[in-house]
Formats: structure tokens, C-alpha cells, sequence
């Protein structure tokens, strides 16, 4: 057993268990953790959106001389104007530019990646014959799901008849998606938690060899 | 290897890498594509060089080196209007081969996307689809949606905060403001927020995105203020916490259990924070209804919480809520759209499976 020499390490060590003592119930440990993280934090993301953010995107661009950039600046103070009740109204406009634009420039965007490139993806065609058996039947099981999924998602009739047994089988497609889906994730957090507790073992206590 | 180069140079005096510089197609600007061949007879190479330069005499500068014989390259970051100039070298068993000088060649960027033609038609499409619901329903037409349980329930989660006296929570995801999600979990917020003004119960709007906080902090106080009631505003209910991912589930957390809000909402973008505010919400007993598109965390808020919506379904959701005929018409129309394309992939897979091809390549 060697314990860590490293002050920093002690610190981070006992941070993460004052935010395990949330397993057994909220405490004065667990507040003062979370106060940290929420407050460290949200000092570090102001010092990254400006060094990131408005002094790439805005300032060096402004002390190159081209003022068109103005305009995003305007913009971007627009939203201070919350704090004056009188002017507050003016919010509005780089929230109404920003939901215009991000909506105009997603659609394009989600056209293509999440329908087009879908739909071509589960089209069958002479090559899903090609390779193997299995490959048919994943494509045939692709084509199905997609389909029978999408049934499920009709608002404007109710299910009954075809459509209720379709939209059926497409919730058993979709919840067999979502279980598989459940398992995986559910062993990347129980990697992560693995991680934390070879750091305390390993980096903290020496009891097994840090990483 | 040596004597290889020097027979391969004897047989060609000139190699051909037949080097083309052209203007990057369907982009904007900036950007110059390379294609080139490895001449014939070069078995290996030991190094690739591509240089750059603004006049065809000089000087150039190496921009990229490859250690494999790769036959295309694109040039970013470059001045739009300008000329350009390329070569390419080869090293090959100490020997150099150099290309002919391709250029001048200018970046420039295209108004139009050529490759998104089909995208256009489906927009186009779409739009006439939505319109003619749209126009329907104005004209008066009544417009059947079938019913979703989770919706249904969100009343019945507000009435029963009401009831116990203790506050409701708001997480409206934590992604930004041009996310689809976020848009439908705001519109959602609006309804949540005119049933609490009639309830007079008290909301809680923590926000991990400054412009997501400055929105949901105006729907809430204009949805407090056209429900008659702008006195029950509380500017301190709606707040930014931090933009830090689990900074945010850590606070998020403590307030579920410090404040034992009766009712949790989750409608928005979510990433692993999801199981942590799920589970400690339903360790609280409060009644909780969760709404996202993020397949991953899905299966999470399913287990987790009491109604989940899923996917398209937390879109629906405002048109819902409202019962306006002109929002309940975009259903209508997306829906028409699904079918649409129910039928586009049944025929695409029709023309494929009978060689036909021309049809998937549309898209």
C-alpha cells in the first residue's frame, strides 16, 4: 500500500467520496461537493466561452477591422438586455434569429442524415442477397422494424385493425432496440464506475497498481 | 529498390500523375480538391509530398505529408478568389519524382448544394403537404389524434403536486436552443407553465445552457403573465446552473430532494446524466414524465420513470397540448409525410430487388 503523494490527488479522492455519501443520503459531504463542482464549474465554461467563443469568434475578428461582425455582437448583447426591465422586450430578437436560423440550418441537415440516408440504408436491394444468409435477414429485419415502427408513430389514426397489429409488432421492435441499447450503456457506467474506484484503489490507496 | 526507380525512369522520362487542382464542388469556398495518380511502375513509396504555391515559378510550401500512396487531397482553409498552384512529389528509394504544376486554380463558394436536389423536392414536398393541413383545418375540417398516455397524464402530474402543496420540476434537457428537442420541450413549458398559473403551484426551471435559460425564462414568464396571473412569476424559479454535464445532475439532484418536488419533468435532449436524474427522482416518490429523442437514454427514463414519450412523440406533444387546429394540422401533415415515405422505401426496395437502381440513388 502506498498512498498518494500528490496533494491533488487526496483532493480529487476525497471529492468523489463525498459524492458517493449520495448513495446513502443527501448530507452536508454531498452539498459541499456539489456546490464546488456547480460553482468551479460554471466559472471554468465563462472562461471558456470567452476564450473560445467570444474572443475568436467576435474580438479578433472586430481588431482585424471587419465590422460585419458587429452585427453577431449586437446580438450576443441583446441578451443582457434582460436585466434592464425596460428594454427586456429586446430578448427577443437573437432568440427569434437564433431558432430561425438553427431550424433553417437543421432541416437541411436532418433531411438528409436522419431520412434520406436512412431511407436509402434500409432499401433492399441485390447486394443484401449478395454476402450471406444472415445479412438477408438482417436486411429483411431492418426493413420490417423500420416500417412497422413507423406505423407506430401515425398520431392521426387510431390504432386499430392493421394498423394496430403493425404499430404492435413496431413497440416490440422498439423496445427491443431500447433493451439492447439499456445493456450496453448499462456496461459503459459500470466501466465508469470501475474507473473511478481503480483511481481510489490505484492512485489514491496504492492498493493495486494505478493506471 | 534503387535500381527499380532508375529502370522505371529510364522506360518513362516523363511520369504521368495526370495531377487536376480543382475548386472543392458543393462547398463554401475555401477549399481546393487534389486528385492525382501514382505513375505506373512505382511499386512503393517512401514518401508523398504535396506542395503549394501562389505563382506557377514559386516558391512552394509543403502543405502535407502522407507515408502511403494516396491518390486525393483537399486543401482547406484557403483565400477565396485567389490562385493556387500544386505539385506533388514522390519519394521512392532516395529517388524524388516530381508532377507537372497543376493551376491556376480559385476557391470559390457554390449558392447551391447540386448534391441536395432530392433534399430541396423532399422540403419542397413537405411543406406543400403541411399547407394543405394546414388550410383544411382553417377551413374548419375536425382533425382526429390519437391519445398518448404520457400526455395525458401531465395534467393529472400537475393537479397532484397541487395537491401535496410541493413544487414541480422543470428540466428542459441539456442541450442548446437549436436542438429540435429543446424547441418541443419549450413549447411544452408553456402548457406546463399556463396549468400552474391556474393551479397557483409553485415550478422549478433549473437550465444548463445560458440561451436555453434566457428562453425558458421569457415562456415562463409570458405563459404566467397570458394565463392573468404575471404576479405568480417568480423570477428566481427559472435559473442557469452550470454548463457542466454531471455539475448540473449533481445540482439538479440535490434540488429533487431538498425541495421534494411532487411532480419531475424531463422532456428534452438528455446524455448519461439521464439514469442519475431518473433514479434519484423516483427515489423521491415524486410522479415523473420524461420526453426525448436520444435512442440511448431512452431505455433509462422507460425504467425510471412513470410515462415516458418517445422520440416523435415529445414533438407531437405541443400540438397536443394546445388543441389549436392549425398545430394539430403539422401533425396531420407529418404524418402524411411518414406514409409517404413508408412508400418510397417499399418501392425503392421493389425497384432494387429487381436491379433497378436509378431510384435509390435519389437519395
Amino acid at each position: 500500500m502506498h498512498l498518494a503523494a500528490d496533494p491533488w490527488v487526496w483532493v480529487a479522492a476525497i471529492l468523489t467520496l463525498f459524492i458517493f455519501t449520495f448513495l446513502y443520503k443527501d448530507n452536508p459531504l454531498y452539498k459541499f461537493a456539489e456546490h464546488l463542482l456547480v460553482g468551479v464549474s460554471a466559472g471554468y465554461y465563462l472562461a471558456i466561452y470567452w476564450h473560445n467563443g467570444v474572443k475568436p469568434n467576435i474580438i479578433d475578428h472586430l481588431g482585424q477591422g471587419q465590422l460585419i461582425y458587429l452585427i453577431p455582437l449586437i446580438l450576443g448583447l441583446m441578451f443582457f438586455t434582460i436585466f434592464i426591465p425596460k428594454t427586456s422586450y429586446m430578448i427577443r430578437w437573437p432568440i427569434a434569429f437564433l431558432l430561425g436560423a438553427g431550424s433553417g440550418l437543421s432541416i437541411p441537415a436532418t433531411f438528409q442524415a436522419n431520412i434520406a440516408e436512412q431511407i436509402k440504408g434500409t432499401m433492399l436491394q441485390p447486394l443484401s442477397f449478395y454476402y450471406s444468409n444472415a445479412a438477408l435477414i438482417n436486411a429483411i429485419i431492418l426493413f420490417v422494424g423500420v416500417l412497422t415502427v413507423l406505423t407506430y408513430f401515425f398520431f392521426s389514426k387510431e390504432h386499430k385493425g392493421a394498423l394496430y397489429t403493425t404499430a404492435r409488432i413496431g413497440i416490440i421492435f422498439l423496445m427491443i432496440g431500447f433493451g439492447a441499447s439499456f445493456g450496453y450503456t448499462v456496461m459503459a457506467r459500470v466501466s465508469l464506475l470501475i474507473g473511478r474506484l481503480q483511481f481510489l484503489l490505484g492512485n489514491w490507496l496504492g492498493i493495486i497498481p494505478s493506471w | 529498390m534503387g535500381v527499380a526507380l532508375i529502370l522505371f525512369l529510364l522506360s518513362q522520362v516523363s511520369p504521368t500523375f495526370n495531377l487536376r487542382a480543382v475548386d472543392t464542388p458543393n462547398d463554401a469556398g475555401g477549399s481546393i480538391t487534389l486528385t492525382w495518380e501514382i505513375p505506373e511502375g512505382l511499386e512503393h513509396i517512401d514518401r508523398l509530398e504535396i506542395y503549394r504555391s501562389e505563382s506557377p515559378e514559386g516558391p512552394f510550401e509543403k502543405i502535407k505529408t502522407y507515408l502511403s500512396p494516396v491518390t486525393r487531397f483537399e486543401d482547406m482553409g484557403l483565400k477565396n478568389g485567389k490562385d493556387y498552384f500544386y505539385k506533388v512529389v514522390i519519394t521512392s528509394g532516395g529517388e524524388t519524382i516530381e508532377s507537372e504544376i497543376a493551376g491556376p486554380v480559385i476557391s470559390r463558394p457554390q449558392w447551391f448544394h447540386k448534391g441536395r436536389v432530392t433534399i430541396l423536392f423532399g422540403v419542397l414536398i413537405y411543406t406543400l403537404i403541411l399547407l394543405y393541413f394546414i388550410l383544411s383545418a382553417k377551413k374548419g375540417k375536425e382533425l382526429y389524434l390519437r391519445p398518448i398516455a404520457g400526455l395525458k397524464a401531465l395534467d393529472e402530474a400537475i393537479g397532484r403536486a397541487t395537491e401535496m402543496g410541493k413544487p414541480i420540476l422543470y428540466v428542459p434537457g441539456l442541450s442548446t436552443i437549436s436542438d429540435v428537442a429543446t424547441i418541443a420541450s419549450i413549447n411544452i413549458l408553456s402548457h406546463v407553465t399556463r396549468k400552474i398559473a391556474e393551479y397557483e403551484t409553485k415550478i422549478i426551471v433549473p437550465n444548463r445552457n445560458p440561451v436555453v435559460y434566457t428562453v425558458t425564462r421569457e415562456v415562463v414568464k409570458e405563459a404566467f403573465t397570458s394565463a392573468g396571473r404575471p404576479d405568480l412569476f417568480d423570477p428566481d424559479s427559472v435559473f442557469y446552473v452550470t454548463d457542466s454535464q454531471f455539475g448540473y445532475a449533481a445540482a439538479v439532484s440535490g434540488i429533487m430532494i431538498r425541495e421534494k418536488t411532487a411532480t419531475n419533468l424531463f422532456l428534452g435532449m438528455f446524455w448519461a446524466e439521464s439514469l442519475i436524474l431518473a433514479e434519484t427522482g423516483a427515489s423521491t416518490g415524486a410522479i415523473q414524465i420524461a420526453g426525448t429523442d436520444a435512442v440511448t437514454q431512452l431505455p433509462f427514463f422507460i425504467t425510471a420513470c412513470d410515462y415516458t414519450l418517445i422520440g416523435e412523440e415529445l414533438y407531437a406533444a405541443s400540438a397536443y397540448l394546445s388543441k389549436e387546429p392549425v398545430l394539430r394540422a403539422t401533425l396531420k401533415g407529418q404524418d402524411a409525410m411518414k406514409f409517404l415515405l413508408g412508400l418510397l422505401l417499399i418501392l425503392g426496395s421493389a425497384f432494387g430487388l429487381f436491379g433497378i437502381t436509378w431510384f435509390q440513388k435519389l437519395f
